[in-house]
């Protein structure tokens, strides 16, 4: 790690009052600043890789609101996940990551029979009594913590529903590449389908490969950078056989990991790749006024939840927003803190239960206290966790994807 | 430190706020002050002013010295603590009334100053201090350092504000100054020696502060000069009219272009030095302020003079002086930043002080500050690891400190003594004055276990 990144750090504490964790604790252990000072001691030999250090670190949610914050343009959040890769490079994998990360994620087809048995699972009824009985008391936590953050799932993922190419409705004034995230294809088709259905009513062709593969966000949170470099290739290999003028998606993390493979990966085609990277919404507020033409009334409370892996790591906080307010009578309220993180990241609602328990009951407050009867946000992430946290907590209060909410309101 | 004695502790606080492994402690080992580390003994969390209490009668009998930290954003080394307790403030955090009646609020030692901002500025009132760190400064910190801000030349610093506290003496005992009355002559004023006591006297565990109606209306405005010393000259020329803006603020070259760097808010690279300056309160008053000093800028060669569109443009502008200090430490991975201070008049003076010490020992120096109450922030940016490049901007800032005696001015205007201007002390305040002060800490602390070694 370049030591330089570590003592840019002049601990002045700005990151701190944004960081979920420092809120939550008070702990400088941790803290971004915290974080860094670690990190650096440890590079300076003045601490070891201990137990306790890696915990600390493994606190971190990566949320990069620390980034957001940091006048000296210290990343805390990617400093440690940089660790993390330098240190599994040496230690090598687990035999669980080896089989999630390198057999599994990477392959759509492996990753969507995996969910097969958790449709039928909750087809058949078998959810239902599994619930009632209590039996995932008898399991591990983890298991039980991801059995109830798992929606009703589609019949079928995305990826093997839709065609290739969804042709423009009227003039074509470009060409968009869909990338199908895993968790939006598996678990939130209908918001992708939303997203698809307003690029071709804007005038824009979809192109959707169907042999894209994964990000590589998954392996870059399991500090497998090898994994990662490998996704990139293939993405980049993909999408290289179409002209498209953008690559469109609609999940930030999905966003966030491939508008960095130009950093990842050196050679034209890496950082190509990345400059034509969008957010939906980016995309969408180019086209606002004939957007809002097609746009209907829809007298509702909205709020909007800013995901960490667009507001920090893309820094689109306006675009969304502006969306919103295009809806005709739609109230837009504004969330207290929205860009703070809902503890979802990743995997750390599993890992990390208490904290992300605690997280998620901030994020939970701000959105009674808005008054809001729809929250909308635009990661699968945040989706599952704050559907979990609303259902447990605010069952008055839907979620909704931001293409799945203009769509509504177009076909209202 | 013992484990027998961590033990005690515990039982005090709880194990969970009661921190003693080697990781903790490293990162326990700095606040916001360049170069300055030591190891403490335990970090201890209390949730009350009972348990502050207790920790400090137990460390009272065993002699064992007490360091209080909030965030850690000091800037003179003053929440460091060498193998000693370190009393974290930060979970006391209640506001605990904010009485309209007699305009006034009481907090808990650790509310952040920001959360107080939005508490009283949703009534209609106001609570003026705002040092840069305010967004995770804690209020017994402000208390401690007697903390500044960008509107000290109207509205004063943080003891202009602060009315009562409960301090808790070394020995634990709890003494009560002041209170919601606004006169006030019985026996000596405590308040003011507590304030800026730097975690010398005692630990503030509640504060009650002034607050004041809220300014009706703000006009922010900006002002570029091509050379430096007119923008100077200007600054005392606004205040000899008889116009006492809210924030008179001073952006040199070097700042003005890291700021817009960074913030992007459209700030001239082309000129020497740029006056932020706001006036507030009352609509009609505020515009004819606002006329004067465009004119007086425009008197002194102003290239530019810019008045805020709207509430948004005017935020824009400020934050971009907000931002200076941290703009400027991202050019080198090493920022020191001072106060040296001087009675306004002695601004152009000062500044000029400033350029030719870095001239001379060869280091960049920004300069930005609070150029109304003549508080200036030279800053160096430097590289830890080039010894000899830290060594020469120790040696410019001691002349800068020389020159600001020399001018009536002082060499810590906000950020305090601490560790860091320790040695310059004497300096300024003479054999007298340390005696005066040792014989202060003597009557409240005459086993030294309260900070030991700040200050003096």
């Amino acid at each position: 790690m370049d030591y330089v990144k570590l003592i840019n750090c002049m601990r002045c504490g700005m990151c701190l009052p944004v960081c979920p964790t420092y809120r939550e604790t008070f702990l400088e252990t941790a803290s971004p600043r915290g974080r860094v000072a670690l990190v650096r001691k440890l590079q300076e030999g003045e601490l070891d890789q201990s137990e306790q250090l890696l915990e600390y670190l493994s606190l971190c949610l990566d949320c990069q609101a620390c980034a957001s914050a940091c006048p000296c343009g210290v990343n805390a959040g990617e400093l440690v996940a940089e660790f993390t890769c330098e240190r599994k490079a040496e230690t090598g994998l687990g035999f669980m990551e080896e089989l999630i990360l390198r057999k599994l994620v990477p392959h759509p087809d492996r990753l969507e029979s995996s969910m097969v048995p958790m449709r039928l699972y909750q087809r058949t009824g078998l959810q239902k009594l599994v619930r009632t009985l209590g039996i995932l008391k008898m399991f591990p936590k983890p298991l039980e913590r991801m059995e109830g953050l798992l929606p009703n799932l589609p019949a079928r993922p995305l990826r093997q529903e839709i065609q290739e190419v969804t042709p423009a409705v009227g003039t074509e004034r470009g060409t968009a590449g869909f990338f199908l995230g895993c968790v939006m294809s598996l678990i939130f088709s209908d918001a992708s389908r939303a997203t698809i259905k307003l690029l071709s009513s804007l005038g824009y062709k979809v192109i959707t490969p169907r042999n894209q593969v994964c990000c590589g966000a998954p392996n870059m949170l399991g500090g497998d950078l090898a994994g990662l470099k490998d996704a990139a290739r293939a993405n980049i290999d993909i999408f290289r056989r179409y002209d498209v003028d953008f690559i469109v998606t609609d999940c930030g993390g999905c966003g966030a990991e491939l508008k960095k493979y130009g950093h990842h990966i050196e050679g034209d085609s890496a950082s190509a790749f990345s400059a034509k990277v969008r957010d939906i919404s980016q995309i969408l507020v180019l086209h606002a006024d004939e957007l809002r033409a097609q746009l209907k009334p829809l007298d509702l409370k909205v709020t909007y939840h800013d995901p960490c892996h667009i507001a920090h790591c893309q820094g689109i906080r306006k675009e969304p927003r502006d969306l919103l307010k295009l809806v005709p009578d739609l109230q837009y309220k504004e969330l207290e803190s929205a860009d703070a993180c809902c503890g979802s990241a990743g995997t750390y609602n599993i890992t990390k239960p208490e904290m992300s328990d605690q997280i998620l009951k901030c994020k939970l407050d701000a959105v009674r206290a808005s008054g809001a009867e729809i929250l909308v946000t635009s990661n699968p992430g945040c989706l599952l966790q704050l559907k979990k946290g609303l259902a447990d907590q605010l069952p008055g209060v839907r979620i909704m994807h931001l293409t799945e909410l203009l769509s509504r309101s177009m076909d209202a | 430190m013992e484990k027998s004695f961590i033990k005690e502790f515990e039982t005090i606080v709880g194990e969970q706020y009661t921190l003693s492994d080697r990781e903790s402690l490293a990162v326990y080992g700095y606040d916001s002050t360049p170069e300055l580390e030591s190891v403490p003994g335990v970090v201890l969390l209390p949730g009350s002013p009972e348990e502050v209490a207790r920790i400090m009668r137990l460390c009272h009998g065993a002699g064992v010295n007490v360091t209080p930290r909030g965030s850690g954003t000091n800037l003179s080394g003053g929440s460091l603590s060498a193998g000693g307790v370190v009393v974290q403030t930060s979970r006391m955090n209640r506001i605990i009334e904010v009485d309209e009646e007699n305009l006034t609020a009481t907090v808990e030692t650790g509310v952040i100053t920001s959360a107080l901002h939005r508490e009283v500025e949703a009534r209609g009132l106001f609570y003026p201090p705002d040092p840069g760190s305010m967004n995770i400064s804690t209020m017994g910190g402000n208390v401690a350092e007697n903390s500044g801000g960008l509107r000290g030349l109207k509205y004063g610093v943080t003891a202009d504000y602060v009315m009562g506290l409960d301090t808790i003496l070394a020995d634990g005992d709890l003494l009560r100054t002041g209170g919601k009355v606004v006169k006030d002559v019985a026996g000596y004023s405590l308040n003011p020696l507590l304030v800026s006591s730097e975690g010398t006297l005692g630990l503030f565990t509640s504060i009650t502060v002034k607050l004041i109606p809220k300014p009706q209306g703000k006009i922010t405005m900006l002002a570029h000069f091509p050379v430096l010393q007119d923008a100077a000259l200007a600054v005392s020329a606004i205040i000899a009219a008889k116009v006492i803006p809210a924030t008179l603020e001073f952006l040199d070259k070097v700042t003005i272009k890291c700021v817009e760097d960074y913030a992007h808010v459209g700030l001239p690279l082309d000129v020497d030095a740029v006056l932020l300056i706001e006036v507030d309160g009352h609509p009609v008053v505020i515009a004819e302020e606002a006329a004067a000093v465009a004119d007086i800028c425009k008197k002194h060669r102003c290239s530019f003079f810019q008045i805020a569109k709207d509430a948004d443009e005017a935020l824009k502008l400020a934050a971009a002086r907000r931002t200076a200090l941290s703009a400027l430490a991202r050019l080198k991975p090493t920022t020191i930043l001072e106060d040296a201070t001087v009675p306004r008049s002695c601004i152009a003076a000062m500044l000029k002080v400033i350029q030719d010490s870095a001239k001379k020992y060869n280091v960049t120096i920004g300069t930005f500050g609070h150029a109304g109450d003549g508080n200036l922030h030279p800053t160096c940016l430097t590289d830890e690891r080039d010894k000899d490049e830290i060594k020469r901007a120790h040696a410019a800032f001691e002349e800068i400190f020389d020159a600001a005696i020399s001018m009536g001015g002082t060499i810590t205007g906000e950020h305090g003594v601490g560790l860091a201007k320790k040695k310059y002390l004497p300096k300024l305040v003479g054999e007298t004055g340390i005696r005066v002060m040792r014989g202060i800490k003597n009557a409240f602390d005459p086993k030294g276990i309260l900070n030991p070694g700040k200050i003096f």
